[in-house]
């Protein structure tokens, strides 16, 4: 089980993966923006989507958990 | 010029200075961009209910929208900006590329209009030669915009690009150009009335920058020095005001350029203030903003081109509360924040000491602005000022700026826009 939590202050711009979805280490699950900038968040091993913790333009603080994949 | 001011916030903004300095202000919304700066029906019941004559867009946000200037102007405003329909005419980059080219101004090589798909994207990209840039129609700021160095690049490039300016501009066309990789980036100041008096007020050099937006720019351009010959500057002086009457523009605007294969390629119009006006107006004692008002107001330019000279050199740094070396945003609690004074230093900023940086807007926190007799005296200026420079809180590019400072390629005045990426580390 790994939690993935947003690396920078932000607001949520896409998510790109869906509930059970199987992901790749590397693989973009969410992309952020903040200050005009995308920042895609990574998953940071492989496995399945569990949890998706955020909604599109969401606004969300460093640490929050986004997505929890298992 | 005696008039009164009226500030537009939105809540994330709200104990910014600007917000206590202007003598009215009003709630525009909260800290999304939609919701607020972006939001036109909100402008202009503030602009109507705190009696406001006229309305000034800025940079950003709104300043280049037509539809915002005819609904400005249809409500009986006076828009502070080019005519509602220069703008339009200029807002599909695609198309602007032909007008002007029709004109007679040289253009970047590329698709003569945005392309249907990608497989269109595919065979103009061979007719034009890897690397191609794929660019919003409807993009600016360096938003929309993505490099392509083959076939397989350009598939995701163009991709990538279209979504971007879907849900960035409501609009999905993307065209093509020729990617020069070290061009320099020199642009040219135009002032226009609406009596159809046209002048430039020099060129400046903005080809320092990271992800296509700017972070240092100058007047003159090193590549002319203090004193050229007219013979090496007036094609580019020509084909700015060219490419501005082709739009019938007014007002302040910047004609932008690249330069690369010893050649002026127009790139597009700026259709508002740029944020590096300070060094034109530093260098050539032209108060573009007070000139923006007259000519909003219906009054004749009454300066004339040979009126326009240059004296000194300025340079700008774009203060961006982003760490140095990653250019990632640093938004945060400016726990202390003391920018330099003194002679020769402007500094024009948006926030003081106790203020948040939101995620929500562009990282910029101000500018400082040098000038001095010289390119040389500027630098050392520059470099003292960006030394005492206080700021805890949120990280900051002023050790960026330092750095670039003391390159031997900046001091030598070699610039390009791949500058910052062959900058080494520390």
């Amino acid at each position: 089980m790994a939690d993935v939590p947003a690396h920078i202050t932000g607001t949520v711009w896409k998510i790109e993966v869906a509930l059970g979805q199987a992901v790749s280490p590397g693989e973009t699950l969410v992309i952020l923006e903040s200050m005009k900038m995308e920042m895609p968040v990574e998953a940071p091993e492989g496995g399945v989507v569990k949890e998706i913790r955020c909604k599109e333009s969401q606004p969300v603080k460093e640490g929050d958990v986004l997505v929890v994949i298992g | 010029m005696g008039l009164a001011t009226v500030a537009v916030f939105s809540d994330a903004d709200q104990r910014l200075p600007f917000v206590r300095e202007a003598d009215q202000s009003v709630r525009i919304g909260p800290a999304p961009a939609k919701d607020s700066y972006l939001n036109q029906s909100a402008i202009l019941d503030a602009a109507q209910s705190s009696g406001a004559e006229a309305i000034h867009p800025g940079y950003g946000f709104l300043s280049e929208s037509a539809e915002f200037a005819r609904r400005c102007t249809d409500a009986g405003f006076c828009f502070i900006g080019p005519p509602p329909e220069a703008l339009a005419k200029m807002k599909d980059k695609s198309q602007a590329r032909q007008i002007v080219r029709d004109a007679g101004v040289p253009i970047i090589p590329g698709t003569a209009g945005v392309v249907a798909d990608s497989t269109e994207a595919a065979r103009s990209a061979r007719e034009i030669g890897f690397p191609v840039l794929c660019k919003a129609a409807a993009g600016g700021g360096g938003i929309g915009m993505a490099v392509a160095k083959d076939p397989v690049e350009l598939e995701k490039a163009f991709r990538q690009c279209s979504d971007r300016a879907r849900s960035a501009f409501g609009r999905s066309g993307v065209y093509l150009e020729r990617y020069f990789p070290s061009p320099r980036h020199i642009e040219v100041q135009i002032l226009a009335d609406a009596h159809g008096h046209y002048l430039h007020c020099l060129e400046r050099e903005c080809s320092i920058q990271r992800r296509h937006q700017k972070v240092v720019e100058e007047a003159p351009s090193p590549l002319f020095g203090p004193d050229p010959p007219p013979d090496r500057v007036r094609p580019l002086f020509d084909a700015a005001l060219k490419a501005a009457r082709a739009f019938d523009y007014a007002n302040a605007g910047t004609v932008e350029f690249l330069y690369a294969d010893d050649a002026f390629h127009f790139i597009e119009i700026n259709a508002r203030l740029q944020v590096e006006h300070p060094i034109t107006e530093l260098t050539t004692g032209v108060d573009l903003i007070g000139w923006q008002l007259r000519i909003a107001s219906g009054q004749p330019l009454t300066l004339a081109q040979e009126e326009i000279r240059r004296t000194g050199a300025a340079i700008e740094f774009r203060i961006y509360a982003e760490d140095p070396v990653k250019f990632f945003p640093s938004p945060g609690v400016l726990k202390v924040f003391r920018p330099p004074r003194g002679e020769g230093i402007r500094w024009d900023g948006g926030y003081e000491e106790g203020n948040e940086v939101t995620p929500y807007y562009d990282p910029m926190l101000g500018k400082l602005i040098v000038f001095a007799s010289t390119r040389s005296q500027a630098i050392s200026a520059a470099i003292s000022a960006l030394q005492s420079f206080e700021v805890e809180g949120v990280k900051t590019n002023i050790p960026l700026h330092l750095r670039i400072l003391r390159s031997p390629p900046f001091l030598a005045g070699q610039l390009d826009t791949s500058f910052l990426s062959t900058l080494g580390p520390t």
